[in-house]
């Protein structure tokens, strides 16, 4: 928040010390407004759009939440025939699956990154990268028939030694070991959001400034130490700025998830068992929806999925505002 | 003046087509394109059927395959000429109609296999009543070495294996002409859970498309699970014998499917699910697939355009349902299918007489 206000002023006060200096160059003057409204008029446009999204999506959930209200939210049956909706098995699942892809996804991540931005020469640095990069332009069906015909199987075979050795444990012990389920939902999330993060986690290591590093090395430390008490505290506001954005990706990924997710409407008890995910249900169950409560139910659970979303970038908007505040307080 | 053109038109019609492949094929007042939207499962054929009738009458027809709900939809918002669909409209969607009454027309039937996942149990050699496939799919038959399938199935070696029950989790008419099976030939599936193309399934994982309950049910020893035919024989998948109304076990087949289809009971609206037929040749969870047409054409000539391509497709467009897997319409079936082609009207002129 703080940066963009910075942009603005900046650019605010470069606009007037232009005024100044090229005070007759009218054309000059004339097109740098030209560009400013241009600009301006872009800006409002996404914001507008953001707010019809809203409106709309209000407008098609009506009728579902004048019929179930807050109890859409907490109540736990999903059944067509009876005309009764409600959502908690899918909100439960599909936030339970995208934090585990995060607790998969960041040390993997930030890991490279840091192996990426550190420990190799610089000529090798795009050898390494761009098979990461590539990886972010998968689509998702992609990843979705692989994690199905490949990777569900090996997950099968993780489940049954899980449940075998560990089956004591209630997260290990599942009804059945299905392969489809919580874990390998997380899993092929985890993949999908690891390149997005390593991308933009070692764009902002690279931007750690040497001295920094060089400093702390010249002191006595590490280069452990060096990357782990400076570096990483350094880049830690855009790194957990990466993260939200795996987040959310996973929150709203919906193809690949689909395939492998079990896709059941039943609490999730274990890290076996089967769910549903907000996106994947209303993606497939769009296009079937006969009756006019029922596509309504399925917007509203889009309204649900779209409040979420805000809810945690709120969050992190808030934790990035304390924890630059501390990223403050250290270099004083 | 409009009255006239109608039966010349038809007139003109009946005079161009082969003698003996009854009364009509192209239509006949200048339409180039057309749009449909509806159903999935029957897009293969009728994309196949839609080049035909392109090459033989040079009339374009725009389909979208988007799924029956979406067909429904805009079928009564009057944004196509057509719709299709693999379910039967309810009151409430057809009240909903714009341009009011609706017509069934099926134009091809499917059937559907029981498809399981059992150790050195091979295709066909798995038994199957009603009455277990509804406990099975009810969760109350749990384990493969139930008595109840140990009873139909004397000869198999039924192992100590929990049963993996896998469902479509998209919604689909695949889905819809199952449940509609269950609910005919369980009082309790009826009451708990009904029939739609998406129910509140009591177990235990749904996948999406063919390929996702296939792939679940390949992986997982001891799951059962429902496919299409097609998708079922070109997978090479190993399926039960179902038990038909006539106490016969047959294999999924499309021969078990036309018999379905050809029964005198068939109700003159054609808006019947033939699950569970009493056809002694019938398999029982076969279903039609429909086109949705409004009864009353406000068009003249789109209305001819619709009566003509609709009737091209229950005859000369039937030959291309067997090579895709679809079972063509037989006997009672096409007389009760002419009869509601007929039924279009524009003006309150029949456009095919």
């Amino acid at each position: 928040m703080s940066d963009h206000s910075q942009t603005i002023d900046g650019a605010v006060s470069s606009r007037s010390s232009a005024r100044v200096v090229h005070h007759d160059t009218r054309v000059i003057n004339l097109g740098d407004r030209l560009f400013y409204r241009l600009t301006q008029a872009f800006a409002l446009i996404v914001i507008l759009l953001a707010f019809l999204l809203v409106f709309d999506l209000f407008r098609g959930a009506w009728e579902a939440i004048q019929t179930f209200g807050l109890k859409f939210l907490v109540g736990t049956t999903w059944d067509p025939v009876k005309r009764e909706f409600s959502t908690l098995p899918t909100i439960i699942g599909t936030l339970v699956k995208a934090f585990i892809a995060l607790l998969l996804a960041v040390p993997i991540s930030i890991g490279s990154a840091v192996f990426i931005s550190f420990y190799i020469p610089k000529w090798l640095r795009p050898v390494i990268s761009y098979p990461i990069e590539l990886l972010a332009g998968v689509p998702s069906i992609v990843f979705g028939l692989w994690g199905l015909f490949v990777m569900v199987p090996v997950i099968r075979s993780l489940q049954i030694w899980l449940k075998a050795n560990f089956g004591w444990f209630f997260l290990f012990n599942g009804p059945a070991v299905y392969g489809v389920g919580v874990l390998s939902g997380s899993v092929i999330l985890a993949i999908m959001i690891i390149p997005i993060i390593t991308a933009i986690s070692r764009d902002i290591l690279l931007t750690v400034p040497r001295p920094q590093i060089e400093g702390m090395l010249a002191l006595g430390a590490t280069k452990w130490e060096a990357i782990w008490k400076v570096a990483l505290p350094y880049a830690r506001v855009g790194l957990f700025g990466a993260v939200i954005l795996g987040l959310g990706r996973a929150i709203g990924e919906t193809m690949a998830v689909t395939m492998v997710g079990g896709n059941s409407f039943d609490l999730i008890h274990s890290l076996f068992d089967p769910v549903h995910s907000m996106a994947s249900q209303i993606a497939s169950e769009f296009t079937e929806a006969t009756y006019s409560l029922y596509v309504s139910s399925l917007i509203y659970v889009g309204l649900v999925l779209f409040g979420i979303t805000i809810i945690i970038s709120l969050c992190a908007q808030f934790l990035i505002w304390r924890l630059s505040k501390g990223h403050v307080a250290v270099f004083e | 003046m409009k009255c006239k053109n109608v039966a010349a038109a038809v007139l003109l019609t009946a005079l161009s087509t082969v003698p003996g492949q009854a009364l009509a094929g192209c239509p006949t007042k200048g339409v180039k394109e057309m749009t449909g939207a509806g159903a999935t499962f029957p897009y293969p054929l009728y994309s196949k059927m839609f080049s035909e009738y392109d090459k033989a009458c040079g009339v374009k027809v725009n389909y979208q395959s988007i799924g029956s709900g979406g067909g429904i939809r805009q079928l009564s918002e009057m944004t196509v000429d057509f719709g299709a669909s693999d379910g039967v409209m309810d009151d409430k969607q057809k009240k909903e109609a714009k341009g009011g009454a609706v017509l069934h027309i099926p134009t091809v039937a499917g059937a559907e296999a029981i498809v399981f996942n059992l150790p050195g149990i091979k295709r066909s050699q798995l038994k199957l009543t009603p009455e277990v496939l509804a406990e099975i799919y009810l969760k109350k038959i749990n384990n493969w070495n139930d008595a109840k399938i140990k009873a139909i199935n004397p000869s198999l070696k039924l192992p100590d294996l929990a049963i993996a029950v896998v469902h479509r989790s998209d919604g689909s008419g695949t889905t819809f002409i199952f449940t509609n099976y269950l609910s005919k030939v369980s009082a309790e599936w009826k009451d708990k859970l009904g029939f739609a193309t998406s129910v509140n399934w009591p177990g235990d994982v749904g996948g999406k498309g063919n390929e996702g309950v296939a792939n679940s049910v390949k992986q997982i020893p001891g799951a059962i699970g429902y496919v299409e035919l097609a998708y079922a024989s070109q997978n090479k998948m190993d399926w039960a014998q179902l038990q038909n109304k006539s106490k016969k076990y047959l294999d999924p087949s499309l021969a078990g499917a036309e018999a379905a289809a050809d029964v005198a009971s068939l109700p003159d609206n054609m808006e019947v699910v033939i699950t569970d037929s009493s056809n002694p040749n019938a398999y029982p969870i076969s279903g039609f697939t429909w086109l949705l047409v409004y009864e009353n054409q406000t068009d003249p000539a789109k209305g001819d355009a619709v009566a003509n391509i609709v009737w091209w497709m229950l005859h000369d467009g039937q030959k291309y349902a067997t090579p895709l897997e679809y079972a063509p319409l037989k006997g009672a079936a096409v007389k009760k299918a002419e009869t509601l082609v007929k039924k279009i009207k524009v003006n309150n002129q029949v456009v095919l007489k």
